[in-house]
């Protein structure tokens, strides 16, 4: 896996843009090359939100992620608007709990977890993104607990640290789904 | 024995304002005051666009020329780079009340620790007498030449009256200079304003109703005349805002 | 890795002036670069510094005007509307011998026009940011790494030549993290006894000035002023180099243009096409001596830009026309496409480009 390209895509409040920077500190640490690159503008304040994030062994060339590799759809509008962008054998996150159609296309992976449904039955209902990388790093054989426990300690701040424990439960519902 | 004397703060260099402006005047007295209250070696002074705009020929003092209308704003910077020196403005009607408008009402709102000298002459005087924002309901300029009129282009700007309203600046005070009674009070109030600032007490701003002949095409005389007839009736002298003596209940 | 923290381009030009040595910001808001103006807010009040959110971008400029006056590092950051109102400023400090450091995140123009990224401000940043003649250092940079690097040589350079510096970004830069290492070097300061700073009744006064009555006088310090200028052009120009030893196409593009033409540049040499970049990171003084050099050798050149063309006039006039120069781009905040780049790529490579 040289460069694996995600894009995160929902609706602002999501933690699309959270979800995507945990990601990418979890590459810094493992010494990765990455890049996030978040949508801006009006739609953050309740709209579509996206989220570009690159991880490499390599030096990052554009930021912006118009095929990705994985794709993290957190809607219904997110699904339709870059279902056809997936490269051919990439993988889509679906959750299922807020997207009740199926994938069309034929020549990805599909995984569909009912994330906010999870996480509204645990009690974390702002984690259903957490759920789904939680997910993704099950699937991608990327769960790996110090990388995990370096990057939260990152992009959670100190003020928030009571959070920490919400966001390792929410992932390790993801892996374990 | 000398009994008169340049004040030290004022360079030695002929003016180049016309005969009869009261320029010279305004920037007598400033200079008395920075002599007086012993700032010269730390005040910086801001010389705006308009007749004054070479005022940084005219004062010892280190000084900066701005652009049109924008001295508070550099003001504003240079005082909060170097809050232990003494800065201030000096700025005609076109400069402050016009083009400048924004930058006057905000660095008073705030309250910024400078001193700002507005000489209100009514008019444009270096472009040729044009219509100022402070030219009186039917005045004769190059730009209102039947008269302004109020219903085409609106009234005067009353700075001090409008400033008052604000809660940031600590002193307003509108003088005159026209004769020895109205230059005496005005060196008072410019050295309050000057004296303001050293005590850190914040926006402090003279407004100085001022002659042009030139413009105005009066003789000099008759200009300091219309001063009284005209201009103070429109624009009263006096304190409009004194934060702290209001404190004191004075 | 250890000493790299994930960073936003914009906080990561704040933090880098801060370590620079400037502790003067002032600013109004605009999308896409509010960040710089969020984190000097945060920062400023707890390093001694000050941050003042201005009544206008023309505000703002003349209080950067004010400090630089003083000698003391300064910053402004604004974004294309903000940077036409000050263009007044920028005149002004050029006219005064001032040093500054100014930062364009650039949006999609004319007009309001919208918030997503642009590079059309080039021809303003680079020939005409006010009235009268005059130049700034442009810095283009294109990775979170050097919006930090080029905001510390952006004052550096400021000071050593009297002059604004100008970051030009745009909205992908300013809004895209990546690791970035803050052990910056940063050289001190050169002594500015110019500056207006009181005369402590030691020494005459200080005067800063952009008016001369004189018409000889003027031309005399225009004269002096690109003299400056003619020594900047022979030895601060800056540019990258890509895959152009033996490259028959050069592509050439800046900031976020430059991220996308190498994924293409890379998809071409794999398919065999011997194609380089050449990357400006000055934009003023343009490097024109590696154009000149692949007008040489190569058969085309291509400029990616997100602007309806601009850079590719320096382009020309760099390789003095010696084989054509043509444009790859989108505009109005669109980002061009690696497919596209190599699109333009493969025409090329085919002869079918003119």
């Amino acid at each position: 896996m040289a460069t694996t390209q995600y894009l995160f895509a929902g609706f602002g409040g999501q933690g699309i843009l959270f979800s995507g920077k945990f990601l990418a500190y979890k590459g810094l640490t493992e010494e990765k090359q990455v890049s996030w690159l978040p949508s801006y503008g009006p739609e953050m304040r309740g709209g579509t939100a996206s989220c570009s994030v690159i991880i490499s062994d390599t030096p990052v060339g554009s930021p912006i992620v118009s095929k990705p590799d994985v794709l993290i759809a957190m809607n219904l509008p997110s699904l339709d608007k870059y279902e056809d962008a997936v490269v051919s054998g990439g993988t889509i996150y679906v959750d299922s709990t807020l997207i009740e159609r199926k994938v069309k296309r034929t020549d990805v992976t599909v995984h569909y977890i009912p994330a906010t449904g999870l996480a509204n039955e645990n009690g974390m209902p702002t984690l259903a993104n957490m759920i789904i990388v939680g997910k993704i790093l099950g699937e991608s054989n990327q769960f790996t607990d110090d990388s995990i426990n370096a990057a939260l300690g990152k992009v959670i701040s100190a003020r928030h640290a009571d959070m920490l424990d919400f966001n390792l439960k929410a992932l390790n519902l993801g892996k374990n789904n | 024995m000398v009994v008169f004397d340049k004040p030290h703060a004022l360079a030695d260099v002929p003016l180049h304002y016309c005969p009869g402006c009261t320029h010279g005047i305004v920037h007598r007295l400033v200079a008395e005051v920075i002599d007086e209250l012993g700032i010269e070696g730390k005040t910086v002074g801001i010389a705006p666009v308009g007749c004054s705009v070479m005022a940084y020929d005219y004062f010892n003092c280190d000084m900066i020329e701005a652009a049109h209308g924008r001295a508070p704003a550099v003001a504003t910077g240079v005082k909060r780079a170097l809050p232990e020196n003494i800065v201030f403005t000096y700025q005609g009607d076109g400069d402050l009340a016009s083009i400048g408008m924004a930058e006057t009402v905000h660095s008073a709102a705030r309250n910024e620790n400078i001193t700002v000298i507005f000489i209100n002459n009514a008019i444009y005087g270096m472009t040729g007498g044009q219509m100022a924002p402070t030219s009186l309901p039917g005045q004769v300029t190059q730009t209102s030449p039947y008269g302004r009129d109020v219903n085409h282009c609106g009234y005067p700007v009353k700075v001090c009256e409008m400033l008052s309203k604000l809660d940031g600046p600590e002193y307003l005070e509108r003088v005159a200079v026209n004769n020895v009674k109205n230059v005496k009070a005005a060196k008072k109030a410019i050295k309050k304003a000057f004296q303001n600032q050293v005590e850190g007490k914040g926006f402090s701003l003279v407004e100085v109703v001022s002659s042009c002949p030139t413009n105005w095409g009066m003789t000099p005389k008759k200009a300091l005349e219309w001063i009284d007839e005209k201009m103070i009736p429109y624009y009263p002298l006096g304190v409009y805002k004194d934060r702290t003596a209001e404190s004191e209940g004075k | 890795m250890a000493d790299k923290v994930l960073m936003k381009g914009n906080e990561a030009i704040a933090e880098a002036a801060i370590i620079a040595g400037c502790r003067h910001y002032f600013g109004y808001p605009i999308t896409p670069q509010t960040e710089i103006a969020a984190y000097m807010a945060k920062r400023m009040p707890k390093i001694g510094g000050c941050f003042l959110q201005a009544e206008s971008e023309i505000a703002a400029i003349n209080m950067v005007y004010g400090v630089a006056s003083t000698g003391h590092r300064v910053m402004t950051s604004s974004s294309s509307p903000g940077i036409s109102l000050k263009g007044e400023g920028l005149s002004y400090l050029a006219g005064a011998d001032l040093p500054s450091l100014i930062v364009n995140v650039q949006r999609g123009g004319p007009g309001l026009g919208g918030i997503q990224p642009s590079q059309s401000d080039y021809y303003q940043a680079t020939k005409a940011g006010g009235h009268g003649d005059f130049r700034m250092i442009v810095l283009a940079p294109a990775s979170v790494q050097e919006m930090a690097d080029l905001t510390v040589k952006g004052f550096e350079l400021a000071d050593t030549y009297r002059m604004t510096s100008m970051i030009l970004a745009d909205g992908t830069m300013g809004q895209m993290m990546e690791p970035v290492s803050l052990d910056l070097d940063v050289k001190p300061a050169p002594e500015k006894p110019w500056a207006t700073t009181g005369t402590n009744l030691e020494r005459e006064h200080n005067i800063v000035n952009s008016l001369f009555l004189s018409p000889e006088k003027l031309e005399e310090e225009n004269f002096k002023r690109y003299e400056r200028y003619k020594y900047i052009e022979e030895n601060e120009a800056m540019y990258e180099e890509y895959m152009m030893d033996d490259a028959e196409i050069c592509i050439a593009a800046f900031g976020i243009a430059a991220r996308v033409a190498k994924n293409a540049i890379n998809e071409a040499r794999a398919q065999g096409i011997k194609v380089g970049l050449i990357r400006p990171i000055t934009l003023w003084p343009f490097p024109n001596a590696p154009f000149k050099k692949a007008a040489e050798s190569v058969k085309q050149i291509i400029s990616v830009e997100l602007s309806m063309g601009q850079m590719i006039d320096d382009i020309k006039l760099a390789s003095e026309c010696r084989v054509p120069v043509t444009l790859c781009n989108r505009v109005g905040g669109m980002i061009p496409s690696p497919e596209q780049v190599l699109e333009a790529i493969i025409e090329a490579n085919n002869g079918g480009a003119k």
